[in-house]
């Protein structure tokens, strides 16, 4: 070991990096299971059934928010590294982009909250 | 005189490290320390520095695990509890204590054609450089660099990959690419293009983060990856 570790990681585009490459491994784990599961209607049905009990369950449920966050983050950590490699915009424009978008989905969302 | 004194950890080696109790002083900079050392409490202390305001670019090490320019770093920008650890610059051979070997980055600056393709003589007029047009502003973004290896200690992808270039070649290509002097397009975009070229970089940041300059090696390198994907796609047509 050495004296002093590597503390350069402490920044918001290197904790972006990190979260967008664990997402993605996360979502690499799952998703060979949920495509076998998902052939399961073809081969299995009563089995699907069983599967899909499960998620009545609580921990279950919870494990589905997780889900849906990997994806989320790892799809907005997509979108984020192409807009900033392939649009040359300057700092300024990137942040109210990424405001602008960030308050359109509060809004969609607050409507669909609305709607259900 | 001084107040008080700081505990300065200062690696000598993969596992080994002194501990030197170091005088504090007003506007004291982490080179100030590293030199107080040398000269007062251990003689065989090695270090590297030239120009002591930030021009040489030959200074950097690691300071708390963080790379920076520690001629114009303060003490008092560092401090935790008073005390400091001081490395040598991470992903480059340590030659001693903290003396890194620069070749390997100085290397990859040429690999990445970070040289000049001149195709006029001296009988030629000069070529004129327009100020204002967008090629020499994204020229001029980066011709501030000093070579000092800050970014390249900084990057993980350097530290996973031994043959990426490294944010200050692939940024050096990029304001060549850009210079209306330069005629070395082909040999730029073929060079950064290969295996360990622009498109290793992952967009971590740390280059942009801690470059003491505040220039942008990430923004220069997304836009090598643009240029090699466009030239990539217009062969292809």
């Amino acid at each position: 070991m050495r004296a002093a570790g590597i503390t350069s990681r402490a920044h918001p585009l290197w904790l972006a990096y990190i979260l967008h490459r664990l997402s993605g491994l996360g979502l690499a784990l799952f998703l060979p299971v949920h495509f076998w599961i998902l052939s399961l209607a073809l081969t299995d049905p009563t089995r699907l059934d069983g599967f899909l009990a499960l998620t009545d369950i609580g921990a279950v449920k919870l494990a589905e928010v997780g889900l849906v966050f990997l994806l989320a983050v790892h799809m907005f950590g997509g979108l984020r590294l192409m807009a900033m490699e392939w649009l040359p915009w300057t700092p300024p424009q990137k942040t109210l982009a990424a405001g602008a978008t960030a308050l359109s989905f509060l809004i969609a969302t607050l409507f669909l909250m609305q709607a259900v | 005189m001084t107040a008080h004194s700081l505990k300065v950890t200062i690696e000598r080696g993969p596992d080994t490290w002194d501990v030197f109790d170091v005088p504090a002083y007003e506007s004291q900079t982490v080179l100030d320390v590293v030199s107080w050392v040398q000269q007062n409490a251990d003689p065989t202390l090695s270090y590297r520095f030239a120009c002591r305001v930030g021009m040489c670019g030959s200074c950097a090490m690691m300071v708390n695990g963080v790379p920076r320019w520690t001629c114009r770093t303060h003490m008092s920008k560092v401090l935790k509890d008073n005390a400091v650890t001081i490395g040598p610059l991470r992903n480059l051979p340590v030659v001693k204590d903290l003396v890194v070997d620069m070749d390997p980055f100085f290397d990859k600056w040429v690999g990445a054609e970070g040289v000049h393709h001149g195709t006029l003589t001296r009988d030629d007029p000069i070529a004129p450089v327009d100020e204002t047009s967008e090629a020499r502003i994204e020229a001029n973004a980066g011709i501030e660099c000093i070579n000092c290896s800050v970014c390249y200690a900084a990057c993980d992808t350097v530290a996973g990959n031994p043959d990426y270039l490294g944010p200050a070649a692939l940024q050096r290509a990029w304001t060549l690419l850009n210079d209306a002097k330069d005629e070395g397009r082909v040999a730029i975009l073929d060079a950064v293009s290969g295996s360990g070229g622009c498109h290793n970089c992952h967009s971590m940041g740390s280059c942009t983060t801690y470059c003491p300059n505040d220039l942008d090696p990430m923004s220069a390198i997304a836009g090598l990856k643009r240029e090699t994907a466009k030239s990539f796609f217009r062969r292809g047509r």
